[in-house]
């Protein structure tokens, strides 16, 4: 599974994509993982305005990754 | 017809197109966005998309946007990817039977863009870069139309 981060968040991390194998079973359980590696990217994924999408369709509360492909975290966003 | 460039845009070739062969469409409103160098405290703009996933959101709004202004089309062009000062960044195009629509539908789908559209914009300047997040007066401006 693919997991994407944009913005701040990847300058934050260090990194913009990254594969994990096997997949984190729950959303939940994948920002659990990422806040035991990086405490500040945890924190940041849990600040305000952060969505998740899950196979680029966003999710709202809990989730579970099975079968998901790619799940990308996307700070508040500004265009034009 | 929406679509993400990584390559400078020309709006005057674009609406040009945009208008071409209309025969019912009475009205046609366009905004140009462009990148501004705030008296050289911004030295360029870097737009970071989601491929795949921001066009479907835009295009959702953009339907959107049709139906509730009674829209005959929608143009929106959007760089991403490093963008020079002086350079546009966005066009919005939207034609209609007449102008209160096109003109109405114009300001809501600039508005969305600002504020909701899947895009993460960093200014960089002689002080270093910076991400740039939605104002109070951006999420005032999308506030207007719920």
């Amino acid at each position: 599974m693919r997991v994407l981060l944009f913005g701040r968040l990847g300058d934050l991390a260090g990194w913009r994509q990254r594969s994990f194998d096997p997949a984190p079973v729950s959303l939940a359980a994948l920002k659990a993982l990422l806040a035991g590696e990086d405490g500040a990217l945890g924190a940041a994924l849990r600040g305000p305005g952060v969505q998740a999408a899950v196979d680029k369709t966003i999710v709202r509360g809990e989730v579970a990754l099975a079968g998901a492909d790619e799940v990308a975290f996307l700070p508040p966003m500004s265009g034009g | 017809m929406i679509r993400l460039s990584t390559e400078p845009f020309e709006p005057g070739a674009e609406l040009t197109a945009f208008c071409a062969g209309r025969t019912e469409s009475g009205a046609v409103a366009s905004f140009v966005g462009i990148a501004r160098a705030d008296a050289g405290q911004t030295t360029a703009l870097e737009l970071e998309a989601y491929p795949g996933f921001t066009e479907v959101e835009i295009g959702r709004t953009a339907e959107t946007a049709s139906e509730r202004f009674s829209l005959h089309d929608v143009l929106i062009v959007h760089r991403h990817g490093q963008i020079a000062p002086g350079e546009p960044i966005v066009l919005v195009a939207t034609a209609a039977a007449h102008r209160r629509e096109a003109f109405e539908a114009c300001d809501y789908l600039m508005d969305y863009l600002k504020s909701r559209a899947p895009f993460w914009k960093k200014e960089h300047g002689p002080a270093g870069a910076r991400w740039v997040e939605p104002t109070a007066r951006d999420l005032d401006d999308i506030a207007r139309w719920d």
